[in-house]
């Protein structure tokens, strides 16, 4: 890789936005919903101070929320593309992120409990290649705080205490349950991603990647589709509100996908994402220099 | 429930007393944040160089930065409480805490220690780092910088304003509890 000042620039500028800058999809979802609460009520005055401080932190260039979370990188690149030296790249970028309180030193050593300095890590960032024929390299970062990753949950098919089946009842069932048990934690209103099937490793991983569609999309297939609605308005009937404090905005979206699974088991896994949704990308050239931005 | 009320340091019951579950504050005057790592040292007999008698713990894991030989916060929003819940008691009863800032809410424990002690569990708004950043207006000091790192070491903080919801009061009376049973009421509903 040549001109690795002029990726780390790039990478640095992707870090520094996506934590300081709510996206505009995830902001003008809050702002609907702040129109649906009545005014003088805890969840108005709450969705209110969650846009005031979006709004504060890219005036003060500022981090929006302090837990900066886990880093998930996703590359897309060609083929035969020098991913070791993005990763090298992309940590240079994170240590200097960190150094200029874009990031806070925010991982943590699992043994002896020490704060790292950088973020650099076994583990951290974490980063995603997928190669394929194209001629950019594309990068999305999701910056995921600690506290919604803590609510994620894992449910196999069939659930007796559920009462939950193979069948999409049973991941309707599956997915309330989370939503119920979630809340008060992982700052709503938030993102719930899902994956039905695959195994217990790569149906986390899916259901992250539900946090890189845009709000706004529906699922392509069109069960899934109506599932995301028919979630939608369940749980705004649970009133649990921003923050657990109740009120109607609860979720800003649901996306949910599904992978193959083997005829023994079948997984429902939700992740959550909260209302600090930071996700941003870039399309680079294959010497570095920004094309455009995603979302 | 649209009326604020201010609350300020020193934090003494009987005004904590006055509080009831669902009122708006805004709370002024000293704070203390404190995380994991000081609930675990204070609940084994740990000792502080400062005192936290009629005082106030915020559940908060700053980013701090050093400016012209001056602390600066650039983010504090409130951390989850509930992790803090199998000390919380204790220390509400042996510090003399009369307020909790977190969020998330905590649980009976909690509610007892601040039913029998005076004490209040504020939630404040969840990820609003820079907004409540705001409300700070000065870093007094820091204790436990090396011991705990920056993000739970123990921050002195003057602060002005800061909003936030009584989740718990000291009646005991439990705010997430409530909206986590008629939420349940409504998912058996909705299990249909
Ligand atoms: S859950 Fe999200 S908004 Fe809440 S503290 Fe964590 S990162 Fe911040």
């Amino acid at each position: 890789m040549k001109k690795k000042a002029y990726w780390e620039k790039n990478l640095f500028e992707l870090i520094r936005r996506t934590s300081t800058d709510l996206p505009q999809d995830v902001e003008s979802v809050i702002r609907r919903s702040l129109k649906a609460e009545k005014k003088g009520t805890r969840a108005h005055h709450t969705l209110g101070a969650i846009l005031e401080n979006a709004e504060l932190a890219r005036v003060k260039d500022a981090p929006l929320c302090q837990d900066t979370g886990a880093l998930l990188f996703e590359f897309r690149v060609p083929a035969g593309f020098d991913t070791n030296a993005l990763v090298a790249v992309t940590r240079t970028a994170v240590s200097r992120a960190t150094r200029h309180g874009y990031l806070r030193q925010n991982t943590i050593d699992s043994l002896s409990g020490a704060s790292y300095e950088t973020n650099v890590a076994h583990g951290s960032p974490v980063f995603h290649f997928h190669q394929g024929a194209r001629k950019t390299v594309d990068v999305r970062l999701v910056m995921k705080g600690g506290g919604c990753e803590n609510v994620g949950a894992q449910y196999s098919l069939p659930d007796v205490d559920l009462k939950a089946g193979r069948d999409l009842e049973g991941v309707r069932l599956c997915i309330l349950d989370a939503v119920w048990k979630a809340q008060g934690n992982g700052c709503a209103p938030g993102v719930l991603g899902v994956c039905i099937g695959g195994d217990r490793a790569t149906a986390y991983k899916a259901s992250k990647e539900q946090f890189l569609r845009k709000l706004s999309d529906k699922s392509r297939v069109k069960q899934l589709a109506r599932l995301e609605s028919r979630i939608m308005r369940d749980v705004k009937r649970m009133e649990i509100g921003p923050m657990g404090l109740g009120g109607k905005t609860t979720l800003l979206a649901v996306k949910i996908d599904s992978l193959s699974r083997v005829p023994a088991s079948m997984f429902v896994t939700v992740s959550f994402i909260c209302w600090a949704f930071r996700r941003r990308g870039m399309v680079l050239g294959t010497e570095g220099g920004l094309k455009r931005w995603l979302y | 429930m649209s009326d604020v009320k201010n609350i300020e340091y020193p934090f003494v019951s009987e005004k904590m007393r006055e509080l009831k579950v669902g009122d708006m504050v805004k709370v002024s005057g000293r704070i203390f944040t404190g995380r994991d790592r000081l609930h675990k040292y204070l609940s084994e007999g740990g000792k502080l160089s400062v005192g936290l008698e009629n005082g106030a713990i915020y559940h908060c894991g700053p980013i701090v930065v050093r400016k012209d030989g001056e602390w600066s916060v650039r983010a504090a929003g409130p951390t989850t409480s509930i992790r803090e819940e199998p000390y919380m008691a204790d220390i509400i009863c042996k510090h003399g805490l009369r307020v909790i800032i977190g969020k998330g809410g905590m649980g009976a424990d909690t509610a007892k220690a601040c039913a029998k002690h005076g004490c209040v569990y504020l939630q404040a708004t969840g990820g609003a780092g820079v907004l409540i950043a705001r409300n700070i207006e000065k870093v007094v000091g820091v204790t436990m910088l090396k011991e705990f790192g920056p993000a739970e070491a123990v921050w002195e903080l003057e602060v002005r304003d800061l909003s936030a919801v009584v989740a718990i009061d000291s009646k005991g009376r439990n705010l997430h509890k409530r909206v986590k049973a008629a939420s349940k009421r409504m998912l058996k509903q909705l299990r249909c």
